[in-house]
């Protein structure tokens, strides 16, 4: 369903405040109000509903868990907010281990004042989020501090899921020839937020590409099984960061082709104009996957079939040469190195 | 992207890339001025596709490394004060002054605010009449344009919050300074595009005449790039020395007359210092007495120390094109782009910066 569609479903329920207080965060009466009236009854499911501190639920075999804490600004960005994001991050996040999200905690750290439309709205997000990752919530918490001791909100989830029986995911099954696959375009999210953060706004349609990616991976692994040696998420630090560390990690070089990184027009002129080089910006809605060479074009068609990985590229490949660096071709041919990001990415003057 | 895509076609730049293997014979270094110039240089791998007699030598053209430690250091001052909103261009908060960079005191608690244009920065002091608003005014000509406008727009609106912290220089002084220095080894310079778009190039027709070296307005792309390397080229083999534009997409002899007005109503040609080279005559704007209540030097009694370089840092060398910075003893080891010693290690434009990318894997750079 259509994120817009599920928000007509899912009308405010009348509260007798406007904004959050600290008297929320307390643990009374009125942090059981807010629980109930929003939290529980949005976000509903059989463990939920039983209002206890912990939830309970039974697992066989190797259980992946990560751990994430959100705290952006703006809350709200061109195609999503941190609610999305809370609930999308984590589910990614135990999806990249290889295994199956299930079930997800969710902590709210509140700031005093933020407005009730606007918790409602990143709830209902949440609730969205879950359902499309197929994700129940179990457990949570809600704080709220004195204003200026937060940023409106800051989410933390923790997700937990089963491991895929296929799945063996480890940077020491990487090895010389393994191809380098990207599931969609570069660089979206950072773009995104960039352009409306305060004094460096500029037009653009350029929206987030937050998503849950535990759908794709799971179809790889069904499919490929083993053959997958890793998947990764390049949130933060972009895909230089994330290469940067499996090269290091694996003892192993990597060499990209800039030509094939796919990106859209308007990221890529965004980057051209603000000077900033997209291998370092953010994603928050795609994947890398390291794979034999015998099957990196078979994945590469798989994932473009799915309207969420349609720009699905190969982008390069593991080498020999120059242990623990990345390279990159340009499109004229010559090399560089792409370095590990120095801090935040800036832009620069002319 | 026009104008972007077709200049960054392989096949054209292996044609440009054989043709300068052609005409080349001997030894020749050619600067680059700009650090823009430096940055695409690098990211497109053009320095290790070159033939061996070409050097490129990379110019004082970085506006974050020729900015002096002490106007960082007045920044960071003005910042520290109460009711301050210091606004500043990206890579400038990075740089390191004598004690202080403007995002280490940010994370004190500074407001500290990064923008893209100086207009923001205006339209920052209108809503916040109770503070003082300071844009942190560097760059060279490309920039003083739209920092000029900023002050005229203030004074139009009659703000008396807003001020700028100005270190422009200008490029032609800076070449002539360049060519004179008998320690310099320039066969040739490629101007830099961006500045010549808003002043045009009829300021280095004499220079070239005088100092008997070619001069190509060059863009930024890897094709502009190759193409400015080749003009340059051709003209050292054939013993000219001229002012060629390459860049002529965006360049005009005259440069952008409108541009050229608002920057001379507020600024006017002053001494400079650039950090790592000196003071050099004539190089730079201040503001003109008309405009000097905006004019944060003059507004806020700024108290800093007088700041020499670092002795060990040789980026005044290395902007000169006499050394490269892997000659430098704290390349690498005390200076990495995380702790910067000297400006070039900051930017990404930086010559330092750049380097340090490529250590221990190419030789030829």
């Amino acid at each position: 369903m259509e994120k817009s569609k599920f928000r007509l479903q899912c009308p405010m329920p009348k509260t007798d405040f406007d904004i959050i207080t600290l008297a929320h965060g307390s643990g009374g009466l009125l942090t059981g109000k807010l629980l109930d009236t929003g939290v529980f009854d949005l976000l509903k499911n059989d463990k939920l509903n039983k209002k206890h501190d912990g939830a309970i639920f039974s697992a066989n075999g190797k259980i992946a868990v990560s751990t994430d804490s959100f705290v952006i600004s703006p809350i709200f960005f061109p195609g999503g907010d941190i609610g999305e994001l809370a609930v999308n991050g984590t589910v990614n996040d135990v999806a990249m281990c290889g295994a199956v999200p299930e079930y997800l905690s969710l902590s709210f750290i509140i700031e005093e004042g933020l407005k009730m439309t606007e918790f409602w709205d990143i709830l209902v997000s949440i609730k969205y989020a879950s359902e499309k990752a197929g994700i129940k919530i179990i457990t949570g918490d809600t704080k709220v501090v004195d204003r200026g001791k937060g940023d409106k909100i800051f989410i933390n989830t923790t997700g937990f899921g089963k491991m895929h029986p296929e799945a063996d995911i480890d940077t020491k099954n990487i090895k010389p020839g393994d191809k380098i696959i990207i599931s969609n375009n570069i660089a979206t999210h950072g773009i995104a937020i960039l352009s409306v953060r305060k004094g460096l706004e500029f037009e653009t349609d350029i929206k987030s590409d937050t998503r849950n990616l535990n759908k794709l991976t799971e179809k790889l692994l069904d499919k490929y099984g083993k053959k997958i040696h890793l998947f990764r998420d390049p949130t933060r630090s972009g895909v230089a960061g994330i290469l940067n560390e499996i090269a290091e990690e694996t003892n192993l070089g990597i060499e990209l082709s800039e030509k094939d990184l796919p990106i859209d027009p308007q990221v890529k002129a965004a980057c051209e104009i603000l000077g900033l080089d997209p291998l370092y910006s953010a994603n928050e809605g795609i994947f890398v996957t390291f794979a034999d060479t015998d099957i990196a074009e078979e994945i590469t068609e798989t994932l473009r079939q799915n309207k969420d990985a349609a720009n699905a590229a190969i982008i390069g490949e593991v080498t020999k040469e120059h242990p623990q660096k990345v390279l990159i071709s340009s499109g004229i041919g010559g090399k560089r190195v792409v370095q590990m990001p120095v801090g935040e990415q800036l832009p620069r003057i002319c | 992207m026009k104008y972007l895509t077709e200049y960054r076609n392989p096949e054209k730049a292996l044609k440009i890339l054989e043709e300068i293997k052609r005409t080349v014979t001997r030894p020749r270094k050619i600067m680059e001025v700009c650090g823009g110039q430096t940055h695409s240089l690098i990211k497109n791998g053009i320095l290790n596709v070159l033939p061996e007699e070409i050097t490129m030598l990379h110019g004082p053209g970085c506006p974050v490394c020729v900015t002096p430690v002490e106007l960082i250091d007045k920044a960071v001052y003005l910042a520290e004060k109460e009711k301050v909103i210091m606004c500043s261009f990206g890579d400038m908060v990075r740089v390191p002054g004598s004690k202080k960079s403007l995002s280490e005191i940010k994370a004190e608690g500074a407001d500290v605010r990064i923008l893209y244009s100086p207009n923001e920065a205006v339209n920052i002091a209108k809503q916040n009449p109770d503070k003082e608003v300071v844009f942190f005014a560097v760059g060279f000509e490309t920039t003083a344009p739209a920092n000029a406008l900023s002050v005229i727009q203030a004074d139009k609106i009659g703000l008396n919050n807003y001020s700028i912290l100005t270190s422009h220089v200008l490029v032609p002084p800076a070449i002539t300074a360049l060519a004179e220095d008998p320690e310099s080894k320039i066969d040739a310079f490629l101007a830099a595009g961006h500045v010549c778009s808003v002043m045009g190039y009829w300021e280095y027709i004499p220079l070239a005449e005088k100092y008997k070296l070619p001069v190509v307005v060059t863009g930024f792309e890897p094709l502009d790039l190759l193409l400015g390397i080749s003009a340059a080229v051709k003209q050292l083999e054939e013993g000219r020395y001229e002012v060629e534009n390459q860049y002529k997409r965006m360049v005009t002899e005259k440069g952008n007359i409108q541009a050229q007005k608002i920057i001379s109503e507020v600024f006017e040609i002053s001494d400079r210092m650039w950090r790592g080279i000196g003071t050099i005559k004539d190089s730079g704007y201040k503001i003109r007495e008309k405009y000097k209540k905006y004019d944060a030097e003059i507004k806020f009694e700024i108290k800093t120390d007088k700041i020499k370089d670092s002795g060990k840092c040789i980026a005044g060398e290395i902007m000169k094109g006499i050394k490269k910075p892997f000659e430098c003893p704290l390349f690498g080891k005390e200076c990495t782009p995380i702790n910067p010693a000297g400006a070039p290690m900051v930017s990404s434009e930086g010559a330092c910066a750049a380097y340090f990318n490529f250590q221990n894997m190419f030789k030829k750079i």
